[in-house]
């Protein structure tokens, strides 16, 4: 029995290999494993090749695995792209009716046989690969119900069938490859990072969101969209990303938390908005998942590339703050403290994620519902309403009422504004309202989270990285500590603003310094530098759109450990 | 007892004469007619002479971005469906910049409205040719007369069947605040296209101009037909009043989540998150 499983499929986008892989998920979460998934999607609807990667343990599982014990091929290109990821001796399932030359470990299913249409074919492997891995069939046939209830009866019993005679074929004809054992099964979910991010925000109380479709971010809104009229929601699709984001302003300024998801292209055109979130001092949660650009880029990839955009977007200067979120949990209560740092500091929050974190399914703990402290409200009162003023500047942080909820006037404004709201320019006022924004910034500097630093204390080798990548940093940390490595890393989840009292010692004990990152020009490491004066001259770069392994990275770090 | 005078006095910084002088009086009268007092109604407007509105009246107000009055207006609307909202911005910012929001407005049909200081020209920025500017007319930017034709707001929202479209002219005062006042009282989204003279950088479409030109309509608004021939005549004759009605739910009306008031009331409920949150088990 292996420590760990990885299992690949692959397959062309309209052969089902999503819902396979979404049952398959759950399945094995709900026999008690944990586990990470990658898809690898072309953008397309039909055809092309797709494959999901999977990573089982009987303990968490950090990064996506490089090699695999099992490939699982719906069509014939998928047996020719990832035969050579097989760890020796691998198994590879193909289709009986391809009559491909016998190698070891392949297993021709009889799909004609077993799926009497082709639709069924998707559930046909998945009940030779869930008999392979010695699941029961119970953990599939609730899920197929669910699936195909609203389809009728029919299809229904038509799927039981079609599972149930796969697995009695897999269990005579198929070798077995047993799961890795759990001794104490815990509870656990399974989710990826954009539903974690939906229910970060719902247990925020988020009450609007404004978004235009774009992947990888339109999963965020549709989670809310089928939440929404439980949950109190407006989710409105804008006519165009500056709408969505102004409409999110609008919302927030009438008290509703907002939030805005989107991916870089989209979050371009919204950059304006950031600006009059900063000049106006309304709070608003971005929410933006990278995907590689420039301009349209890959649209189904990953990339680490918008650090530089979401950091300077919006002109004129102003507070923020940049949450970026490394594991599922982060996505949970990262957003909800997004929207509590919102409202605490007047103005925009961004969470920046990517394609990799948002669409990845993992095995997770159930979040503590209980730890949350409440979201800041904004000031409820209406004293002395006819001298109210939304920018009184006596505290950087000014009393933010909310139009209609008394008599108070509330005037929110784009240009610059004396403590009324209206506009004004002179200059000795606008140099005071400047700094009272400004000044906002110890609220956020007063709350920053720490990077993560595991390994050994004065190590020879320190990897720093931040947002989805640091699992995979972490999972290499450890290898290279058991290979006799003097080695450690340093995560960040927040990437904006830094306090080097929290991590320059961490850089200064170290011997070689490097960073690793999804883009190609190490916009981290220079943002350390700029704010620091500390150089990171290694770099560990990752910017073909492919998710970052530790296969990867270790392959990279070679020449620098040598030279250690 | 609520007059012009509830929504103060404010010094403006628009040129003496200005159609935009007249149209806030307008406002101010159909706000006070009805009863609707500063706190219980958001001005919002984006950016040129229009959009300074907001400052020049006792409100809640939001001035935003050039182009963008009309995004931040409905949401304000669908966050607070019982409260007042009025958006105010030229025709450079409405039609221009802003046009895509313009036709978004129309089909979201939320119950706000939208009044358009149409003066047919860039007034805050010095003169250049708006949307609306007729062709030929030669402007600082235009030496050689516009080549462009001209968009024709109403008839576009007439086209789209938008709930309630009204022209009507500054100059003429008792139109101007009736037409403002029909339009709030519209139950959907209502635009009124106040023809508004710039006396600085329109030499053509001046207040004589208008005042010449500006019939009211005497056809049923129900008609849509008629309307949109109507919506179309724009010359020696402009049209004015109601032009177009059709009583259809607002989208602020349909949405479940907008049934209970302001969002921002809703607290937070903990065991339906958790349930969603169990639901991924």
């Amino acid at each position: 029995m292996h420590k760990e499983l990885h299992l690949i499929m692959g397959g062309e986008a309209g052969q089902g290999l999503d819902t396979v892989s979404g049952l398959l998920v759950k399945a094995v979460v709900r026999s008690g494993r944990h586990l990470l998934g990658a898809h690898h999607v072309m953008s397309r609807v039909r055809g092309g090749h797709n494959n999901f990667r999977l990573r089982i343990g009987s303990r968490p599982v950090q990064g996506p695995p490089d090699t695999f014990h099992l490939l699982a091929a719906m069509s014939q290109e998928s047996v020719d792209l990832h035969k050579d990821k097989l760890k020796d001796p691998g198994i590879i399932l193909v289709d009986a009716a391809w009559e491909l030359p016998a190698r070891p470990g392949m297993v021709a299913i009889p799909f004609a046989e077993l799926a009497s249409r082709p639709v069924f074919r998707n559930v046909a492997l998945l009940g030779v690969i869930g008999a392979m891995l010695g699941l029961e069939a119970s953990l599939f046939e609730e899920q197929l119900e669910e699936e195909f209830r609203a389809k009728g009866d029919k299809i229904v019993s038509s799927n039981l069938d079609v599972l149930s005679s796969s697995m009695k074929w897999a269990a005579e004809n198929a070798p077995s490859l047993p799961l890795p054992k759990v001794d104490d099964p815990t509870k656990m979910l399974s989710m990826d990072g954009n539903q974690a991010i939906v229910l970060g925000a719902l247990a925020a109380g988020v009450r609007f969101c404004g978004y235009y479709p774009m992947s990888p971010a339109t999963s965020i809104a549709e989670g809310l969209v089928h939440a929404a009229v439980e949950m109190g929601v407006v989710v409105e699709q804008a006519e165009d990303e500056i709408a969505a984001a102004n409409m999110a302003l609008g919302a927030a300024y009438a008290g509703a938390r907002s939030i805005v998801p989107t991916s870089g292209g989209g979050f371009a055109l919204m950059t304006e908005a950031v600006s009059l979130a900063g000049v106006s001092e309304t709070p608003v949660v971005f929410v933006v998942v990278q995907r590689p650009g420039p301009a349209t880029g890959l649209a189904t990839r990953t990339e680490q590339a918008d650090l530089e955009l979401v950091l300077y977007a919006g002109h004129g200067e102003f507070p923020r703050a940049i949450l970026a979120p490394a594991t599922l949990e982060d996505c949970f209560y990262l957003t909800h403290k997004a929207f509590d740092l919102a409202e605490k500091s007047q103005g925009p929050v961004f969470v920046l994620s990517d394609q990799y974190l948002a669409s990845a399914p993992r095995s997770v703990a159930p979040f503590d519902l209980e730890v949350l402290a409440p979201i800041a409200d904004p000031d409820l009162g209406d004293t002395d309403p006819e001298n109210y003023r939304r920018y009184n500047w006596d505290n950087p942080i000014s009393p933010r009422r909310i139009p209609g909820h008394g008599k108070s006037l509330v005037l929110a404004d784009s240009h610059e504004h004396d403590e009324v709201g209206h506009i004004i320019e002179d200059g000795g006022i606008r140099v005071r309202m400047q700094d009272k924004r400004l000044a906002k910034m110890d609220v956020i500097l007063s709350e920053v989270l720490p990077p993560e630093f595991s390994g050994d204390e004065e190590p020879d080798l320190l990897l720093v990285g931040w947002g989805s990548t640091c699992e995979v940093l972490r999972e290499v940390t450890a290898g290279l500590r058991e290979n006799g490595v003097k080695a450690a890393c340093l995560c960040f989840t927040q990437v904006w603003p830094l306090v080097p009292e929290t991590f320059m010692p961490r850089l200064e004990a170290a011997g070689t310094v490097v960073t690793v990152e999804g883009n190609s020009t190490a916009q981290f490491a220079g943002l350390l530098r700029k704010t620091t004066g500390f150089h990171i001259k290694d770099t560990v770069l990752r910017y073909d759109g492919r998710t970052l392994t530790a296969g990867f990275v270790m392959e990279r770090l070679q020449p620098i450990l040598e030279a250690l | 007892m609520i007059d012009t005078k509830t929504y103060g006095e404010f010094k403006t910084s628009w040129c003496p004469g200005c159609g935009n002088h007249d149209v806030l009086v307008s406002v101010k009268e159909a706000l006070a007619s009805q009863g609707i007092l500063p706190h219980q109604f958001v001005m919002v407007s984006g950016i040129g002479q229009a959009a300074k509105i907001v400052h020049y009246l006792k409100c809640n107000g939001f001035n935003g971005l050039h182009g963008r009055a009309l995004s931040p207006a409905q949401a304000i609307k669908l966050a607070n469906p019982e409260m007042t909202v009025l958006v105010e911005s030229g025709d450079g910012c409405t039609y221009g910049e802003g046009g895509n929001h313009f036709l978004a407005a129309i089909r979201r049909n939320v119950n706000i409205t939208l009044i358009v200081h149409d003066n047919q020209i860039y007034g805050l920025t010095k003169g250049q040719s708006s949307p609306t500017t007729m062709t030929g007319h030669v402007t600082k930017n235009n030496p050689l007369g516009v080549f462009d034709q001209p968009f024709n707001p109403v008839a576009v929202a007439v086209a789209m069947r938008a709930s309630f479209v009204a022209r009507t002219f500054s100059g003429f005062h008792e139109h101007a605040t009736q037409t403002i006042e029909q339009a709030m009282k519209h139950p959907g989204f209502a635009l009124v296209d106040m023809h508004s003279p710039c006396i600085s950088f329109n030499k053509v479409n001046t207040f004589a101009w208008y005042k010449a030109r500006c019939k009211e309509v005497s056809h049923d608004p129900e008609d849509w037909a008629t309307a949109m021939t109507v919506a179309q005549v724009f010359g020696e004759e402009i049209p004015i009043g109601v032009l177009f009605r059709e009583e259809r739910p607002s989208k602020d009306t349909q949405l479940p989540q907008c049934a209970d008031g302001a969002l921002y009331r809703k607290p937070v409920d903990m065991a339906a998150v958790k349930q969603r949150m169990l639901a991924y088990a």
